[in-house]
């Protein structure tokens, strides 16, 4: 069962990833209803198809998948999951910072796959509002403790967007 | 030196319980190995051949008295009473238990001394020069910017998971002392036009595929450095291989692209955060700068006539008066270079006991501050002239006045396969075999000035490649072999040794070495080191002599040419 940690509580989960299964493309894979996290390749497919029957759309981001190419679409998205396949595959920060702080996305902004207690502070500061933490792992504590394991930071990122240099008092 | 203020203090308190809460919850099997593994390394703790290592990071080579005596604490109270220094401003212990690490932790944060990020797949120490703030030939005193960069690299969220490890060296001088040209970045620091910047070199490495690294940006304002590595960063984090660990460093991504369209990709992303808000304030810069100043110099005559006196006197003063002192910006005084190369010791360890001796002569003798080489070495930078008499009998008695430093037998070097998991074979051993072949001082003295550096395996972690002579431990059918470079260098014009035929057992290396020795006396000329000699023969009478009897291959038709 998912644990989806949102405003330092586990929340219930409505989205479901959209999969393509064998002998699917994303030209041809039908599209559910519901809050549905469409994969770039279908999105870019089926864009006009995915706005005229969906109000609310996710979309779900592989590290590899350039923020680039979504970046004047980022209105129609409600929710943006990136998905991190191992949790020491660091490209999503990137991505996280650069739709925050360069694209401006004000969506949620949701961390999918092998989303671990121990990176959740990193992920919160690269602008990461959503967390679907691994199955198994304990999310009480994790909600508890992870979130606070330092009170300040040097540099600026999205949760703090002046570095600590430009914050001392004088 | 720079002194922690609240902030500084806070993090690394908080360091110090995130690990211990992550141990707990390793141990309690909340967390996995493959989990705990990243974690832990960041925390500079390996899991190794005996037991685990654990790595202190010594910021830019920077310590005080009090650090150094914490450390001889640590080591003797959690470890065997010794420590080693490595190539990159660290400080090793090889036996601790990882369950004492957060208490390890929590006594180095007393003295502001931490392990952050001494390891793993992210931004490392930084490193610099030895002599920074007193080398007579610096333009710019790197360690502000050090700080500054040190900050910037610790816990930085978007950066803690790159592809692969990442260093930046910088420095301040003429002659290049940090390695430079062999970093993920290199930053060497000039004066153009009486604006202080950078010249931004990027994706060098030693390690498997040595490469020198190539300029991105001749000329950066200091303002703007962190901006600039934010923007080199995120291009390596976005576009650096992650499927293959041994393609993974920049510099393989900068190989890939090529320099130019690397440097156009770094410049698009650096366009957005340019004079952002990671633009240095002069005003962070003085605050900064303001705890590196120069401490309370007496106005001295340039010669100390007691010292001179001395020299004349005493052979042995005189010897490692040459060798172990160094030129100083400050009429005189000098800096003092306490070397852990003694014959028959790993390079680079020193004792608890030792340890605490420097302490006592840096507070005495040297302001209370002293600097670790990236040559494995303890430098007392300000020593007054009529002071080292005294310093080098204090320094005899704790076995730490070898002089040698620059000549054959203060040799760099790895761990190698006696402690560590990496490496082909043992380095240890060699080196301490060459030191005892060349134990006769005057034979050192004559030979002169040459850099020999051993790794025990291609990570290079003692830099082989750059060392005059370099020697590497491979591995043949389980047998340790040493392959031997010729003509590599650091500096200015550093560049990576050649090879110079197959490699020899562990036996074979001092007469190998005696061989490349004896090539160099036969043919050099009236003040020529062993380096100017390589340059103007080249490599073939090298090897020739080295192969001799036993010669084939390239090394046979070149003997047949030459006869």
């Amino acid at each position: 069962m998912s644990q989806l940690i949102k405003q330092q509580a586990l929340a219930v989960d409505t989205w479901k990833m959209l999969e393509i299964a064998d002998g699917e493309t994303p030209e041809t894979v039908p599209l559910p209803e519901g809050d549905i996290l469409f994969p770039l390749a279908v999105w870019q497919a089926r864009k006009t198809e995915i706005i005229s029957c969906h109000k609310r759309i996710g979309l779900i981001l592989q590290p590899d998948e350039p923020v680039e190419d979504i970046a004047g679409d980022l209105d129609y998205f409600i929710v943006i999951a990136v998905n991190f396949p191992k949790f020491v595959d660091g490209r999503g920060y990137s991505t996280a910072s650069l739709l925050r702080q360069r694209y401006q996305y004000q969506g949620e902004l949701r961390a999918v796959g092998d989303v671990l207690h121990d990176q959740l502070f990193y992920l919160k500061r690269v602008g990461f509002d959503a967390w679907v933490l691994k199955d198994g792992k304990d999310a009480v504590n994790a909600i508890q403790t992870a979130f606070s394991t330092f009170g300040d930071v040097y540099q600026a990122s999205t949760s703090q967007p002046e570095p600590f240099f430009r914050r001392r008092a004088a | 030196m720079y002194q922690y203020d609240a902030i500084d203090r806070q993090l690394i308190n908080e360091r110090v319980d995130q690990f211990r809460d992550q141990v707990l919850r390793w141990k309690a099997g909340e967390l996995t190995d493959d989990e705990f593994r990243p974690l832990r390394l960041q925390n500079g703790l390996y899991i190794q051949r005996h037991a685990p290592m654990f790595r202190i990071a010594v910021p830019y080579g920077m310590l005080n008295a009090a650090q150094l005596r914490t450390l001889a604490h640590v080591a003797r109270t959690y470890d065997r009473g010794y420590g080693h220094f490595t190539t990159r401003h660290n400080l090793q212990l090889n036996w601790p238990k990882i369950e004492d690490v957060p208490d390890i932790l929590a006594e180095l944060a007393k003295v502001e001394m931490h392990a952050i990020q001494t390891s793993g797949n992210c931004l490392r120490n930084i490193t610099t020069d030895q002599f920074a703030g007193v080398a007579a030939d610096e333009i710019i005193d790197p360690r502000p910017l050090a700080e500054i960069l040190r900050q910037w690299t610790t816990f930085h969220p978007e950066f803690a998971f790159l592809p692969r490890k990442f260093k930046i060296a910088i420095s301040g001088t003429q002659e290049d002392r940090a390695v430079t040209w062999f970093h993920d970045i290199g930053l060497q620091l000039k004066l153009v036009g009486g604006q202080v910047g950078f010249t931004v070199i990027v994706g060098g490495g030693l390690g498997r595929t040595p490469i020198r690294g190539q300029v991105v940006r001749d000329f950066l304002p200091w303002q703007d450095i962190l901006s600039y590595c934010e923007a080199i960063l995120r291009v390596y984090n976005r576009y650096g291989r992650r499927d293959n660990a041994y393609k993974a460093r920049i510099k393989i991504l900068v190989q890939a692209l090529g320099v130019d369209a690397f440097r156009d990709q770094v410049e698009a992303e650096w366009a957005h955060g340019k004079d952002g808000p990671m633009t240095i304030p002069q005003a962070e810069y003085d605050r900064v700068a303001a705890h590196f100043t120069a401490p309370a110099y007496e106005s001295l005559p340039t010669v100390d006539a007691g010292f001179s006196a001395k020299i004349s006197e005493e052979k042995a003063f005189a010897r490692w008066g040459d060798r172990n002192t160094h030129a100083h910006k400050v009429n005189g005084y000098a800096a003092v270079t306490l070397s852990l190369k003694p014959q028959g010791i790993a390079p680079g360890d020193i004792t608890s006991d030792q340890m605490d001796a420097v302490a006592n002569l840096a507070d005495q003798y040297s302001f209370g501050e002293l600097r670790i080489s990236h040559e494995q070495n303890i430098i007392l930078a300000d020593v007054r002239q009529s002071d080292l008499y005294e310093v080098w009998q204090q320094a005899k008695a704790a076995g730490l006045a070898t002089p040698n430093i620059g000549l054959l037998t203060a040799i760099i070097c790895c761990p190698g396969g006696d402690f560590c998991d990496l490496a082909n074979a043992k380095s240890i051993p060699i080196a301490n075999a060459i030191q005892a072949r060349f134990d006769n001082l005057d034979y050192l003295f004559d030979i002169g000035e040459i850099d020999l550096n051993i790794s025990g395996c291609m990570n290079a972690c003692g830099h082989h490649h750059v060392g005059h002579i370099g020697v590497l431990g491979v591995d043949k059918n389980n047998d340790e072999f040493y392959q031997v470079t010729l003509g590599g260098r650091q500096g200015n014009a550093a560049k990576l040794g050649k090879v110079i035929g197959p490699s020899f057992s562990a036996g074979e290396m001092p007469d190998v070495v005696e061989k490349i020795i004896q090539v160099y006396l036969d043919n050099r000329h009236e003040d020529e080191r062993f380096l100017d000699t390589f340059d103007r023969i080249g490599i073939d009478p090298f090897k020739n002599r080295v192969y001799e009897g036993r010669a084939h291959g390239k090394a046979k038709a070149a003997a047949k040419e030459i006869a």
